[in-house]
């Protein structure tokens, strides 16, 4: 409770923390009160998890449910994401196919530029955003139209700029066979919108960035920012897509209509 | 800016608010769409697409039902500590910029959200899909104080502009022809018809661009809270509950207090189970954590992030052992799609925000058992839906368990009077023998005059025809 308190503090809206908060509504109160319910409510016991597999250890107070890690019981139950990296990226490819993405593998990032040229004159793209990144910025050159950095230091973001851009370009976190998605963060992806504004969506990434699982994707992204994660993270799967008519599956609802992944080496 | 469709006879029944007038309701529109076979047909052939999709997914599994036991137990384990699992996520989240405001009720998250907006002398929101915030009519509350609300989400645009609430709560307007959708689009927005859904879409995403760049606020739901991490975590497949958290300038999201999970890995289970037990998916397009406002170093975000938690009546399914595993529901929708009264009945007949099994389940707790629980006699307990939940709830037993509650708090006199007369018959052999003979003689003479109350049952089915003899009697004769 106290260093709830404390983290309050930290807030924007500090000045309202011991006040009432907004439309008058007494948060404090409400707060205790819900905690106070909960913790009746929990007076009574629950029966154990129905399906009793992995549940076993589960005693009727729970707690030493609490030392099984579901997501390492679980692993063998989940889709494969393969044992080795040769059998992780041809599951990758597969799935990206499957997705309707767009991929390429190439050996060197010179290829990669190479790539890129063929992508944007192919789509003829005028203009492509993108973000501080050493990958990115070794296939830039590979842009054959004007460019537009979304993350100039000291410059205010320009959303306007970022929705006239036919497509962003970024590095990603890391890629999960398993699901053929892509991990991006706010932090070292270029923000928020770049990857989900433009028309298309272009990432460029290293072959070694591919990993088995989405709980192996969890684990690096903890030891790459150890200790405050990135403000968004974000799987990616696919092109932007829905089905909300007659249930038929449409690409590019309001995200990109196009997924394009470039795998160096 | 939208003027939806006013007086829609869908929203008509659905505004029935008079609770003692839900089930008279409910019987009303479940014999009228039962009638309507067009709507059946279309219907069932939506959901065609999504079972064999499903299937495919499912079989990707190393073991689907392993994996459903390690969902469960993931949900289990948080909504059984949720004392301790709520302050604690509640402390990473503020620990990373966020603002938590607590709701007992409905009403209460209403006045915080609107008083959010005037703070903030906010003038458009921009909606992705939330079904707390149906719960909540927040859209309802924002038009009348003015505000400019559009729902981002394709489906529920749709059901914006037709003034219709979701008609499925993953698939809202699954119910919609596109042919009507063209229509709706050309009153609505001024296009040319089309009868290509990829039109269509591209129609709404034009439209909406705009207005993600010039929104104040986003709203947005949650699927999970991350404890461990202080994060809320958003499934979708469309890229709008994405634009909407990064382009305004302030985001509130809006969640129940049961979506608590304890680990950042528990997603590594949840989410493909998600995607696949609901649309048939091996995981939704964009699944995204969020952990408090823009931070030093990155370039875009908005400059706040509320977090609106809401009860309204969670705590009092928590307080019963007995169904509180039905706090763990995930919202996939499976069950939904796998129902026969569902796929009869269809989704506004259920008059509820939540339709399906599950919501027959939790509604009569939400809103009152005495009210709703004739939701719990539509079911023909064929356990469809309990085969389907990935989280492994048990909602065919619950439903039991609703009925039973109800006949306990408030016994229909009828049904006791009736009891007590079969109790009656029954503990007398000859009175019994007497009653079956009477039975057989007359009943031929029942089916053709239809005296109510056999008359409801006779008017869509046959009894078959009364044998010559009793049981008793043809035992007798055989030994």
């Amino acid at each position: 409770m106290s260093a709830s308190k404390n983290a309050q503090t930290n807030t924007p809206t500090n000045t309202k923390t011991n006040a009432l908060g907004p439309g008058g509504h007494d948060n404090a109160a409400a707060r205790r009160d819900i905690l106070a319910r909960i913790s009746e409510a929990l007076r009574l016991p629950a029966p154990p998890p129905h399906g009793g597999g992995h549940a076993a250890g589960a005693d009727a107070g729970g707690r030493s449910a609490l030392a099984i890690l579901p997501v390492e019981a679980a692993r063998p139950f989940l889709p494969d994401g393969g044992d080795s990296p040769d059998a992780s990226l041809a599951i990758l490819a597969a799935n990206l196919e499957k997705l309707r993405a767009v991929f390429f593998r190439v050996p060197d990032l010179s290829a990669a530029a190479d790539c890129l040229f063929a992508q944007a004159r192919e789509r003829d793209w005028q203009r492509v955003a993108w973000h501080a990144h050493p990958l990115v910025e070794s296939v830039l050159a590979g842009v054959p139209c004007s460019t537009h950095r979304v993350d100039v230091p000291g410059e205010a973001f320009d959303k306007d700029a970022l929705e006239a851009c036919d497509a962003g370009l970024t590095a990603c976190e890391c890629l999960v066979a398993q699901t053929g998605s892509i991990l991006v963060s706010s932090e070292t992806c270029g923000g928020r919108a770049l990857s989900i504004l433009p028309h298309a969506h272009v990432v460029i990434a290293m072959a070694e960035q591919v990993v088995p699982t989405l709980a192996d994707a969890l684990a690096s992204i903890r030891s790459e920012h150890d200790g405050q994660l990135p403000s968004m993270l974000s799987f990616i799967t696919g092109p932007s897509r829905t089905g909300d008519i007659e249930r038929i599956l449409v690409l590019g609802a309001h995200g990109p209509k196009e997924l394009i992944v470039i795998l160096v080496g | 800016m939208i003027a939806p469709t006013p007086g829609h006879p869908a929203l008509a029944s659905q505004a029935a608010t008079d609770p003692r007038l839900a089930k008279k309701q409910f019987l009303r529109d479940a014999a009228e769409s039962v009638r309507d076979t067009g709507h059946r047909a279309f219907v069932r052939k939506a959901l065609g697409g999504y079972y064999t999709n499903r299937d495919a997914q499912k079989s990707r599994y190393g073991d689907w039902e392993q994996a459903r036991d390690a969902a469960s137990l993931a949900k289990w384990s948080a909504v059984n500590h949720l004392d301790e699992m709520l302050p604690r996520f509640v402390a990473n989240f503020e620990a990373q910029g966020g603002v938590v405001h607590w709701a007992r009720n409905a009403d209460e998250a209403r006045t915080i959200i609107l008083a959010l907006l005037r703070d903030a002398e906010a003038r458009a929101v921009i909606k992705s899909k939330c079904m707390t915030s149906e719960e909540i009519h927040l859209n309802q509350a924002l038009e009348a104080d003015g505000y400019g609300v559009v729902e981002s989400d394709l489906g529920e645009f749709i059901q914006q502009l037709r003034g219709e609430p979701p008609y499925h709560f993953v698939f809202p307007c699954m119910h919609v022809r596109r042919d009507e959708i063209s229509d709706l689009f050309e009153q609505h927005l001024g296009t040319a018809p089309t009868d290509s859904p990829e039109e269509l879409t591209m129609i709404a995403r034009r439209h909406m661009r705009r207005l993600y760049v010039e929104a104040d606020v986003g709203v947005t739901g949650a699927n999970f809270l991350v404890a461990e991490t202080g994060q809320i975590s958003i499934t979708e497949n469309e890229g709008n509950a994405r634009l909407t958290a990064a382009l305004p300038r302030i985001h509130i999201a809006i969640s129940g207090i049961e979506k608590v999970v304890e680990r950042l890995d528990d997603l590594a289970v949840l989410l493909p189970m998600l995607a696949t037990a609901g649309a048939g998916q091996q995981m939704t397009c964009y699944n995204t954590l969020y952990a408090g406002p823009k931070r030093a170093g990155e370039c875009d975000g908005p400059e706040e992030m509320h977090l609106v938690l809401l009860d309204n009546a969670r705590t009092a399914i928590l307080a019963d052992p007995e169904q509180r595993d039905s706090l763990h529901c995930i919202r996939c929708g499976a069950c939904l799609n796998v129902c026969p009264i569902f796929k009869n009945v269809g989704g506004f007949t259920y008059g509820t925000t939540y339709q399906g099994p599950i919501g027959s389940v939790i509604t009569p707790h939400l809103r009152g058992l005495a009210d709703w629980n004739h939701l719990s006699g539509a079911s023909s307990l064929c356990g469809a839906c309990t085969d389907a939940c990935p989280v492994r709830i048990d909602i065919h037993t619950h439903l039991l368990h609703n009925r039973r509650n109800a006949a306990r708090t408030s016994p229909g006199r009828l049904e006791k009077l009736g009891h007590r007369f079969f109790g009656l018959v029954a503990r007398r052999p000859w009175l019994f023998a007497l009653g079956g003979w009477l039975f057989r003689r007359t009943l031929p003479l029942a089916k053709a005059l239809r005296p109510p109350p056999l008359s409801a049952w006779l008017a869509t089915r046959d009894l078959p025809p009364a044998p010559q003899e009793s049981f008793r009697a043809a035992w007798k004769r055989r030994r």
